[in-house]
């Protein structure tokens, strides 16, 4: 009942425009905002349990875990500023969060990111092997959007920007779009199946 | 050598003379030039209305250019927008409108609070003025108002978003009915969600666990939604298999709904005593560092089936090429298009946009969830209609159908 009319008020908010109207949608997301902030909480707990568990029964890679925490509470010591701006964000401009930040979590972002070149072509390695009939197609419409870049292709290359630029904007864009109209049929079933206790899966039930 | 630096020296003074010079001459240019425009003609038809389908705080202009705007003397560079609430004095200039336009929204806060607050159901007066190169020569309409704004109570650019869910609703409840009362609903495979069971049955006799992944999104997307949904019902199997789950979690809300969906298919399963908190935890909100950690536990515990379901970005690939290199076996599905064809190379099975939508309905086979299955297909059947009715429309150039979909906004 209270899934049904929380919906059904969203849904109303959506279509009436009005202060009302916006003052009730931005009360509701400042609310997702203050279950987030405790959720965290329990959140960090899981992570500690979780970790701790591991370095207590040794598990596989049982050293990993104290870096997490050393780093959690590292980040949590500094971020707070020594407890002087509890209140406050002035802690995330304490040098050693910043360093911390700077020095560490953004390189490892950038190499984690910088991965995905290698792990592209070895997809694509396998992707592009001409199994089948219609792995063959994949491979010949890839060699064309890939070589479309060669500087030295002169006047083929133009044709090969052509080619590219049909197989990007016809077809790849019409398997495109067919999916997102589904995405859009099947988001507004799976929100009436929820609004309407259809689908309770989610809370475990049948 | 002396001579070359004093011919050097006296070139660069001449330089420097003739630039001099050249600016004098043109300063004196662009005096004779602003000493000749004349006050254009003023814009016309000045009329403020409320902008429609809004919270109020806001209005919209509209005028006719004026006839030195690209034509005449062509000297007006623009338009500037004046407001009071006083119809006489205390104008304040709201913005700027370049030549050729003939709108402008004059649009305000709608906290109290803020600099820019603009009441609604107060009345405001309006003049617009046309400028030119010298901020001393323009032109004037006279005062028009007053106006007021409103907050609308329904928002007509959305009707035909209305109707069409309107209508899709009665579709859906209508085949929940059907099928409720027993009729067969035939609805097509989906190999992806049929090798659940054999993912589960495979992981209980290599006696390893099984990796759920929820996805970046957060608890309130609907693919997020989904997910949880195809959750409870591997976790009630993984239950009865009393198979092992790691469920690593990006976010912490998620986190915590993800607990009680697998707390309670546990019980549903009457195991509860298998559940264990720890199956589901919380890792990091940060991308990468999900997909390190994630990773890492792909390739220590060697996972026999890994899930992929809800929302993805660029870790999608990451994530699952790793697995591949695991060898466990893969099922994915999102609905973010741009990562379905990484899930698509490395995974063995993937649900391809809607189908994540229908995977729960699927895997408990229910006929009331698998009529709104139905709905769906006929949702998608309306749409190809209308595409193929577009297409025609077009060769005739009947814009009418265009124009029905770009008023909703």
């Amino acid at each position: 009942m209270l899934v049904f009319t929380l919906a059904l008020v969203m849904i109303i908010q959506y279509f009436v425009p009005n202060d009302l109207s916006l003052d009730t949608n931005e009360f509701l997301l400042k609310w997702i905002i203050i279950i987030g902030v405790f959720a965290m909480a329990l959140g960090i707990w899981s992570l500690i349990r979780v970790s701790y568990e591991k370095i207590k029964r040794r598990v596989p890679g049982w050293q990993y875990p104290i870096a997490t925490l050393l780093g959690l509470a590292a980040m949590i010591i500094f971020g707070f500023d020594y407890g002087r701006h509890f209140s406050t964000a002035e802690g995330l401009n304490n040098p050693m969060f910043l360093k911390f930040f700077l020095y560490i979590i953004i390189p490892i972002q950038s190499t984690m990111f910088a991965l995905l070149a290698f792990y592209i072509a070895s997809a694509a390695y396998r992707a592009f092997r001409a199994r089948s009939a219609l792995a063959t197609l994949l491979l010949l419409a890839a060699l064309i959007v890939m070589l479309r870049f060669n500087p030295y292709l002169g006047i083929f290359g133009q044709y090969l920007e052509r080619t590219t630029s049909w197989l990007l904007n016809v077809p790849n864009l019409a398997a495109k779009r067919a999916i997102i109209i589904g995405i859009g049929l099947g988001s507004v079933a799976t929100a009436l199946k929820v609004m309407l206790g259809i689908e309770r899966a989610y809370m475990g039930k049948d | 050598m002396k001579f070359k630096i004093w011919a050097v020296c006296c070139l660069a003074i001449l330089g420097m003379i003739s630039s001099g010079m050249a600016q004098e001459n043109a300063d004196t240019a662009n005096r004779a030039t602003t000493a000749s425009i004349s006050p254009p003609a003023p814009p016309g038809n000045l009329e403020p209305k409320d902008t429609p389908d809004d919270n109020g705080h806001s209005i919209t202009l509209g005028w006719s250019l004026s006839p030195d705007d690209g034509a005449g003397n062509k000297s007006v560079l623009g338009y500037k927008i004046f407001r009071s609430t006083n119809r006489d004095t205390g104008f304040v200039e709201r913005g700027v409108s370049p030549s050729g336009s003939k709108e402008y929204v004059d649009m305000g806060g709608a906290i109290p609070e803020e600099n820019d607050y603009m009441p609604n159901d107060t009345d405001y007066y309006y003049k617009l003025r046309a400028v030119t190169s010298d901020s001393t020569v323009y032109s004037e309409t006279g005062v028009i108002g007053p106006t007021q704004t409103t907050g609308e109570w329904f928002n007509r650019g959305r009707t035909l978003v209305l109707v069409f869910v309107l209508i899709f609703a009665m579709v859906t409840v209508f085949f929940i009915r059907k099928a409720r009362s027993g009729a067969e609903l035939f609805v097509r495979r989906l190999a992806g969600i049929e090798a659940v069971d054999e993912a589960i049955g495979r992981a209980t006799e290599m006696g390893k666990p099984i990796l759920y992944v929820l996805g970046l999104g957060t608890a309130s997307d609907i693919a997020t939604i989904a997910s949880f949904s195809i959750l409870g019902r591997v976790a009630k199997k993984i239950a009865e298999y009393q198979t092992g789950l790691i469920v690593p979690c990006y976010d912490a809300i998620v986190m915590t709904v993800a607990q009680e969906t697998v707390r309670t298919a546990f019980l549903d399963a009457g195991r509860p005593d298998a559940y264990n908190e720890d199956m589901v935890y919380y890792v990091t909100s940060n991308q990468f560092g999900y997909v390190a950690a994630v990773n890492g536990t792909m390739l220590r515990q060697m996972p026999a089936t890994n899930i992929y379901m809800g929302t993805f970005f660029a870790e999608s690939l990451l994530l699952a090429e790793t697995g591949a290199l695991a060898g466990s076996v893969q099922i994915a599905g999102t609905d973010q298009v741009a990562q379905i064809p990484f899930f698509v190379v490395a995974c063995d099975y993937t649900l391809i946009g809607e189908e994540l939508y229908a995977a729960s309905a699927y895997l408990s086979r229910e006929p009331i969830l698998l009529g709104s299955l139905k709905a769906q297909d006929y949702g998608k059947a309306a749409v190809i209609a209308l595409s193929i009715i577009g297409i025609i429309a077009a060769q005739f150039n009947w814009t009418w159908l265009v124009e029905l979909f770009k008023s909703a906004n």
